[in-house]
């Protein structure tokens, strides 16, 4: 007897039960969707936030130095040491903070408090900054300290009115003046906090207007995302080599953070799924009721198969076939209904959500596996009945 | 050649609490090829048990069963399976149709079970339907058709498979008496053509046709002979001829 005469046989036992198997069905159906709208919203979020640090640079390397007078780390030392390994290293770029009040000669009373960031030309590629109009920081604008800005479309906007017309205006931070050179591309929405609220200057301007001649934070880029982890090392010896003591600096990487939040992301996930998995158990244990309820329905019927010859196999072919057929009737329609209620979902989120193709074969094959785990034992008791009980059974 | 059917000293036995019931109580019968014996007795004399035992749906307490000569006593399920299927077709009171196949599908199972292929088991399962005259009702269910017609489906089912013996457990007994006559003049028909047919009933008039008695009576074989040698189917044998002259 065929494999496909047996499903035939099943699909016409489960059509002839349609409430019944749907019920049975249920419970699968509920598994797999839950499984499906999870595994499809965490790939959603996973690939968001990833999206969102790739803006960042993944490459970046952020070093922080604690200031001490016995040994300090020159930035022509860095710069040389970057330089030294362009297979490690893309660019460096100081990074000093300066906060303060930042207003226009004519804006009067109206300030806004913000940072500005002293960097150097280097920070362009590391940060990938785009401008909209104008210009970024320079090498020469760096030697010569001067006094010029490059800003955000939050600031843009807010002095402004409108990016294009901010280039060769005036800002004051701090009351200092500083010139304009550029505008830098809106990437969110231009709001105070947001990542379009950034005022960079040279590093030497920045360090002029602090005060002070320590650098203590630099943002190096490692020369591409499969030497990060062995950049790092590398700056981490370089500057143990220099300060001599690992307590006086810090090389911390995107990637690490990254990789530890979707580290993270993967736990959560695994522990969701594991709930949903539940759901499919007690699927499965639904199916095995039923299936027994069905045996012992079609006692008779059983009985007379065997007595026209069908053997230990042949039965059992026909029960597991007619569970595995139910349950992954289940499973397609769970992972229809799944993928359609995670792409609402992604809609009403705002968030590109799509279930994995490995999630679906994997979906699709558990509930296969599950319908015929389940269905195995009842099929056995079915297969193992004595012909002439079963014939007197009614 | 060796017999067909040979039971010997077969016993089956139920216990009951604390009592025994012998069903078949020390039963030796043979049968050859081509004969048509009927099993007669009260109910409850053991004639179904003894049937169950020749159409391996049941295995004896003691004794020995060669089928064909072969001794099936120590066969496995799975091997008793496939005796049934290659050499016994069942003829059931209640006809033991699987009520949501077609008249077909039900009569196709045994081939199916054999490992015929679809196109074999459609020809010949068609073919027993031609033999019993239904193969216009090929398609439909068996709650489509009256109870004879139902239980010559059975009788096609038990064709199909080109089984050694026709057992026929109480075939008329759910059939009005015209009916019941009809399918009976079909089994001697079969019988004619060469079939051998092991029948089973508790009316006398109905074992009349057959060509030989074997009377049981408390499990036990009190009679084994031709039918004019049986006083109670002799007499219903020549009120039948009566009948029918
Ligand atoms: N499964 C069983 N359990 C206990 N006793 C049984 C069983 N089957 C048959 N018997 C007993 O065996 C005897 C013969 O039964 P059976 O062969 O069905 O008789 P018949 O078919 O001649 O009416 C009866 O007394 C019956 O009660
Ligand atoms: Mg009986």
């Amino acid at each position: 007897m065929g494999l496909t005469k047996s499903f035939m046989m099943a699909l016409s036992s489960i059509i002839n039960n349609k409430v019944r198997s749907l019920l049975t069905m249920l419970g699968i159906i509920i598994g797999i969707a839950s499984v499906i709208i999870l595994v499809s919203l965490m790939n959603g979020l996973t690939s968001e936030i990833t999206s969102i640090f790739d803006d960042f640079g993944t490459t970046s390397l952020t070093t922080t130095i604690t200031p001490r007078s016995t040994k300090e780390l020159k930035p022509e030392e860095l710069y040389d040491f970057v330089e030294q390994n362009p297979g490690l290293y893309a660019n460096v770029s100081p990074s000093v903070s300066v906060s303060g009040e930042v207003k226009t000669p004519d804006s009067g009373d109206d300030t806004i408090t913000s940072s500005a960031t002293g960097v150097s030309e280097g920070y362009y590629d590391i940060k990938r900054v785009e401008m909209s109009f104008g210009r970024f920081i320079s090498y020469a604008d760096c030697e010569n300290k001067s006094k010029v800005a490059v800003i955000g479309s939050y600031e843009a906007t807010y002095f402004f009115g409108l990016s294009s017309k901010a280039v060769d205006e005036t800002i004051r931070i701090n009351g200092t003046p500083y010139t304009v050179i550029g505008v830098m591309e809106e990437k969110e929405d231009s709001t105070e906090g947001s990542s379009d609220d950034a005022i960079y200057i040279p590093y030497t301007t920045a360090l002029q207007a602090t005060g002070t001649n320590i650098i203590s934070t630099y943002v190096v880029d490692a020369a591409a995302d499969e030497v990060v982890d062995e950049a790092k090392e590398a700056l981490e010896n370089f500057l143990l080599g220099v300060i001599g003591d690992s307590d006086y600096y810090n090389v911390s990487s995107m990637k690490a953070i990254i990789d530890e939040m979707l580290e993270m992301l993967d736990t959560m996930e695994l522990m969701l799924v594991a709930i949903a998995g539940i759901s499919l158990l007690v699927g499965g244990i639904g199916i095995m009721n039923i299936m027994l309820v069905s045996v012992s329905e079609r006692t008779r019927e059983i009985g007379i198969r065997k007595s026209l010859g069908a053997k230990h196999k042949h039965i059992m072919t026909q029960f597991v076939m007619e569970s595995g057929t139910v349950s992954c009737i289940g499973g397609v329609i769970g992972i229809v209904l799944g993928s359609s209620m995670a792409y609402v979902a992604g809609k009403l989120l705002g968030m590109e959500v799509a279930p994995s193709t490995g999630a679906i074969v994997v979906a699709f094959c558990v509930s296969v596996g599950i319908g015929i785990i389940f269905g195995f034992l009842p099929a056995r008791k079915a297969a193992k009945l004595n012909p002439i009980d079963a014939l007197r059974s009614d | 050649m060796p017999h067909l059917v040979e039971l010997k000293d077969i016993y089956k036995i139920y216990h009951m609490g604390d009592s025994d019931v012998h069903a078949l109580d020390g039963i030796s019968l043979t049968i050859d090829k081509g004969e048509f014996v009927a099993i007669v007795g009260s109910s409850g004399s053991g004639k179904s048990t003894c049937m169950n035992i020749i159409g391996c749906l049941d295995v004896p307490t003691s004794g020995t069963y060669k089928l064909n000569g072969k001794d099936i006593t120590n066969y496995t399920d799975n091997e008793l399976a496939e005796v049934r299927n290659k050499m016994l077709g069942f003829i059931f009171q209640q006809y033991n149709l699987i009520p949501k196949l077609t008249v077909i599908e039900n009569v196709q199972l045994p081939l199916l079970y054999g490992g015929v292929s679809d196109r074999e088991q459609r020809q010949r399962a068609m073919a027993a339907l031609r033999r019993v005259g239904l193969e216009s009702k090929a398609k439909n269910l068996p709650a489509q058709l009256s109870g004879g017609q139902q239980q010559r489906v059975s009788i096609a089912r038990a064709l199909a498979g080109d089984p050694s013996v026709i057992l026929a457990d109480e075939p008329t007994g759910a059939l009005d008496s015209k009916t019941g006559r009809e399918v009976m003049r079909f089994l001697q028909q079969l019988n004619r053509e060469g079939n051998t047919i092991i029948l089973i009933t508790h009316d006398n008039s109905i074992a009349a046709r057959a060509s030989r008695i074997v009377r049981v009576t408390d499990g036990k074989i009190v009679y084994d002979g031709p039918v004019e040698g049986d006083k109670n189917v002799a007499l219903q044998a020549a009120a039948g001829r009566d009948e029918e002259g």
